[in-house]
């Protein structure tokens, strides 16, 4: 389905220092400065970079893990690719102890490429950049995530309650959430 | 008309749009803050339906979550159902017979007419007009009447199954469904002429409520918003699901942004979706409508899955993180009307209130799906 053309393009988008790892399965080490944040190390964690995913099997064809520093330049090359934005929202790894933000962007034209960024962070102290300066739809998404998740998006405008009432403290998709 | 404010006083007042209001069509509120007839400021207020369907989704094992999908859209269910399955069939490679694929199609296009014609209805009634909303209704009775003969309910649809289908179509529902083409294709026509070129209606909507493409993609607008914006853009023919590739049918765009555009855009898409059921119904084939060989207990492997479907509204897609048991890890809905709607505070600036309130029936909102 998706064009090689364009698939070879975000390839290139994301350069050095992330290797370009083929097969899901194989884990190829991050160069240096990649590693230097340390997860916790019990199951290998997935390493930061881009993988090709196949889209019949996964439904998006790039797959790309980064730092939460790493988020906003990501953003941009993606947004000077003309991808708009499809959605943002979280997962918690309870079991790691870490809480991953993912980013799906996705083109109107004819050469589907999903992309989606995934970042982690420690439960503790979730905090990611906002990208709704760059995508101003950002915006509700953030806030939706921060509702459920607790994920503080810094440098949010309005980053208060958008689905769950304004004077929620509780975030309901926590893995140790009890109602 | 809209543009920018033309006399600017000091004084400004804030109206409370909703969250009962009939303009919003449910329980939405826009906090605008006015001078005079136009918006200075606006502020989207949600959730007052919010139901947590995605922290459902995880309580609950796939199966289980099935008829949640369809209280996201009580217009044009079969559409999230329809995702929904999908997804579970990506993640867990289940194959679906032939003959299901083309019923889904069907059934999922005669929903999408049925969703059309309620806000065209209710779309020309918010600007005034009374009478096309009891012709629309009339028309959709139809399609109600032959979905619930096989699904067995009239709007909140759990008709898929993982698989296939829950029922299979009988010769009543094919003789009604060919019998309804030609009734709605007439019925296009007499809405074409008694709405389309109203001069009242042009009015209101004519280079009214821009929503430019670069607007769309920041704010990830999808569905006729998009295609009224001149952008080609339909996840059946960009991302084909289903059997929609065996279809012939095309995506209908318009330049002009505005608000008649996006009306154009779904009466045009009526005749498309027509023109699908024409198809699908002249390639039925025969088969069963289960597979043979299904998993008793669905357990995708682990991963992360996304499936992409086309509603009535839009790009709807669901994501499924899988731990590998019976319940999803996480189980995120995009809704494209949140998309759309996210748009609004920005696109209303400076217009006059009335013509925000046609802009918004423009988008073609249905709340508990942005609410979730």
């Amino acid at each position: 389905m998706t064009n090689d053309t364009v698939k070879q393009a975000l390839r290139d988008l994301f350069p050095d220092p992330e290797p370009v790892v083929e097969e899901p399965v194989a884990e190829a080490p991050a160069e240096g400065e990649e590693e230097k944040k340390p997860a916790k190390k019990k199951e290998e964690p997935r390493p930061n970079g881009v993988i090709e995913r196949d889209h019949a099997e996964h439904g998006y064809d790039i797959d790309v893990q980064c730092e939460p520093g790493e988020l906003l330049a990501a953003v941009m090359i993606i947004d000077k690719a003309g991808f708009f934005l499809e959605s943002i929202t979280g997962v918690d790894w309870i079991k790691e102890d870490q809480l991953e933000s993912v980013y799906d962007f996705s083109r109107y034209d004819f050469d589907t490429c999903r992309v989606v960024i995934r970042t982690r962070t420690p439960r503790s102290e979730p905090n990611i950049p906002t990208i709704s300066k760059i995508y101003p739809g950002a915006s509700w998404h953030e806030r939706e995530t921060h509702d459920f998740f607790g994920i503080k998006f810094e440098g949010h405008p309005h980053l208060i309650p958008l689905l769950l009432p304004e004077d929620a403290d509780f975030h309901p998709l926590l893995k140790d959430f009890k109602p | 008309m809209s543009g920018p404010i033309q006399i600017r006083s000091d004084e400004t007042f804030t109206l409370n749009v909703g969250p009962q209001h009939p303009a919003t069509h449910g329980v939405l509120r826009v906090k605008m803050q006015m001078d005079g007839e136009y918006i200075v400021k606006a502020e989207t207020v949600l959730g007052y339906i919010h139901r947590m369907h995605e922290l459902m989704g995880e309580n609950r094992t796939y199966p289980q979550v099935l008829p949640n999908l369809s209280r996201l859209d009580y217009l044009g269910a079969l559409g999230y159902t329809h995702g929904h399955v999908l997804a579970v069939e990506r993640a867990a490679g289940i194959e679906v017979p032939e003959r299901a694929e083309y019923i889904r199609a069907i059934t999922v296009e005669l929903n999408r007419v049925a969703s059309h014609l309620f806000w065209f209805g209710a779309f020309v009634m918010d600007l005034g007009g009374f009478t096309p909303l009891m012709y629309a209704i009339q028309d959709r009775e139809h399609i109600l009447d032959m979905l619930e003969a096989v699904t067995g309910s009239r709007l909140t649809y759990c008709y898929y199954r993982f698989g296939g289908l829950y029922n299979d179509v009988d010769d009543d529902f094919i003789a009604a469904a060919r019998a309804f083409l030609p009734r709605m294709r007439k019925s296009l026509k007499k809405y074409d002429a008694l709405v389309t070129g109203n001069i009242i209606f042009r009015k209101r909507l004519e280079d009214i409520g821009p929503i430019s493409a670069e607007m769309c993609r920041k704010y990830g607008a999808t569905g006729p918003v998009a295609r009224g914006a001149g952008i080609d853009f339909d996840v059946r023919k960009n991302e084909p699901y289903s059997v929609y590739p065996e279809f012939d049918f095309d995506v209908p765009v318009y330049h002009e942004c505005d608000s008649l555009a996006r009306y154009k855009v779904r009466m045009d898409e009526m005749e498309q979706s027509l023109r699908i059921i024409e198809q699908g119904l002249d390639k039925l084939p025969d088969g069963p409508i289960m597979p043979k060989k299904k998993p008793k207990l669905i357990k995708p492997p682990k991963g992360d899955y996304y499936q992409a479907v086309e509603t009535a509204r839009g790009s709807f897609g669901i994501r499924i993180v899988s731990d590998g048991t019976k319940n999803a890890y996480r189980f995120k809905l995009r809704s494209p009307t949140y998309s759309n709607m996210s748009l609004f505070d920005e696109a209303c600036e400076g217009m006059m209130i009335m013509d925000a309130l046609a802009m918004m029936g423009s988008l073609d909102l249905v709340i508990p799906e942005i609410d979730r």
